[in-house]
Order: C-alpha cells, then sequence, then structure tokens
C-alpha cells in the first residue's frame, strides 16, 4: 500500500494541467525533453521543472543517455493512486474465494472416499 | 462455504508481485487445484463476466499450460507457459507469457505450498523481466477487466481535467 505521503506527491503532481499533458504524451512513449516542450508554449527550463515534479513524485524517470535523457511514465504510482493494485487484490479475491469453495468439495469427497476405505 | 485466510498483495522490490493466501485445506488438495485441468477451470474463471475458454495444464517439468479467457465484449486474452519446476504438493516453478506481452517477456512465476496443522499457506511469487513488466502486469485487463490498461489513466487524467 502506498504511505499517505507518496499519494500526496501523486495527486499533487498530478494536479496540474500542464504535467498532466506530459503524461499522456508519455503513455504513448518516451520522449526528451526538447520533444515534449514542442506541443506547449513554454521555455525547456519551464518543462524542466515540470518534469523534475513529476520525476520527484515518482511518475516518470529519465534515460541515463546524457544527450537526450528522455523521460519515460512509471506505471506503478499511478496504479497505486488509481486502484490498479487495489483491481489485481481484488481480482485475486475473487479467484480464492472459488478455490475455497472447491477445496471444501474435495475435502468433502476425500472424507467420504475415507469412510469407504 | 471456506475458510480461506486473508490474502496479501505486495510488491517486495521494482520487479516482483508476491501473493500470499492461506487455505483451510491440505496442500496435496491445493496443489491438485493448480495442476489439474479440471480442478483449474473451476476456479481461475477470470475477471467479473468472463469465461475461461481453454485449461491445458501438463503437470511434469517442460510440460506445456495453456489458458484463455472471453470478456464479455468478445475480447480473448490468452497466456502459456512452460512448467520448469515440480515437486508434487511442494513447489511449482513455470515461466509464462501472455500473447498481448504486456508484460514484457516471461515472467517466472513461483508457487510454494506450505502445509500446517492441515492448512494451506500458499505463497506465488512473480518475478517480471523488468519494473516495466511488472507495472504493466498491475494494469492487465485481468487485473482491472478493462481491455487496456492505460484506458485507465486516460480516465483518471480526463475525470481531473473536468474537475478543473
Amino acid at each position: 500500500m502506498p504511505t499517505p505521503a507518496a499519494l500526496d506527491a501523486t495527486f499533487q503532481a498530478l494536479a496540474d494541467p500542464t504535467r498532466r499533458a506530459i503524461l499522456a504524451r508519455l503513455a504513448q512513449g518516451e520522449a526528451s525533453v526538447m520533444e515534449l516542450a514542442e506541443p506547449f508554449a513554454m521555455s525547456q527550463p519551464a518543462i524542466s521543472k515540470h518534469l523534475k515534479v513529476l520525476e520527484n513524485a515518482g511518475l516518470i524517470s529519465r534515460g541515463r543517455d546524457a544527450q537526450r535523457r528522455p523521460c519515460k511514465l512509471e506505471a506503478a504510482p499511478l496504479a497505486e493512486a488509481t486502484g490498479w493494485l487495489i483491481e489485481y487484490r481484488k481480482f485475486w479475491e475473487k479467484q480464492f474465494g472459488q478455490l475455497d469453495d472447491l477445496l471444501d468439495e474435495l475435502k468433502r469427497l476425500e472424507a467420504m472416499a475415507g469412510k469407504n476405505n | 462455504m471456506g475458510f480461506g485466510g486473508p490474502l496479501t498483495v505486495t510488491t517486495p522490490d521494482d520487479t516482483q508481485i508476491v501473493i500470499t493466501r492461506q487455505f483451510d485445506a491440505p496442500r496435496h488438495l491445493v496443489f491438485a487445484c493448480y495442476t489439474q485441468p479440471a480442478l483449474i477451470r473451476r476456479w481461475l474463471n477470470g475477471a467479473e463476466g468472463w469465461v475461461m475458454t481453454v485449461c491445458e495444464f501438463d503437470a511434469r517439468v517442460g510440460g506445456k499450460y495453456r489458458y484463455e479467457w472471453k470478456a464479455p465484449s468478445g475480447y480473448v486474452m490468452g497466456m502459456g507457459g512452460v512448467v520448469r519446476e515440480i515437486e508434487p504438493v511442494e513447489r511449482l516453478v513455470s515461466a509464462e507469457v501472455f500473447d498481448d506481452d504486456w508484460t514484457g517477456g516471461e515472467t517466472v512465476s513461483t508457487l510454494i505450498f506450505d502445509e500446517e496443522s492441515g492448512r494451506t499457506t500458499l505463497v506465488n511469487t512473480l518475478n517480471y523481466s523488468s519494473k516495466e513488466a511488472r507495472d504493466g502486469a498491475l494494469a492487465t485487463p485481468m487485473a482491472d477487466g478493462m481491455e487496456f490498461g492505460f484506458s485507465k489513466l486516460d480516465a483518471v487524467l480526463t475525470e481531473l481535467k473536468v474537475q478543473e
């Protein structure tokens, strides 16, 4: 489970329209700062500031390539903030609930078979 | 009615998901439910409204398995794998790949079945090929019943936009 502080950082980062637009762009694939700055009427330093906020929130990561340092979307904090992890858990809860019922049935069958021996 | 213990799902490091669950049954039964197709299809039948249409499992080293599920929309999700290690009732290691490969390559699943006083603790450790793969798995259609993980992100982003 994410900590409240981590969730705060995620939501704070998401609270800005430019940063959301950056994330929407990165959902389609990684991009350099220059590529990200293009659709916005903003300087590269201004975009870099937004990227820093997103990076600190763990929502994006930067590549090692010193020249380009491509930005990449990180799904995990979003998964936690948007409930993907909860959904994943819910999915397994449902499956295991069914497995519980099946195991009960198998135990009864075994007990019956035991009595016949 | 079953009496299973609580389920925990953790992400102990960047490339793992660990699922732990207790079952009120001895491990030979839990193991059977993981390795016999006739039993697997009775419980691993997918998200709400999904139907398991293919269920094959060849429980021996090198044996293949294959599962397919059909969503209410008609979308078919499939996955397959190979059994790498099998120690009956105790341990099962397999390598699996989803057809749509949103998990970016092979995932190694290790299942440990521990029994105590007739109860089984199951620990399923999933090792993904990368952090991206692990994150992708958390956002699979299976997990959220949607057909494309990022559609959820889009929905959240749209919602936030509307609230502005």
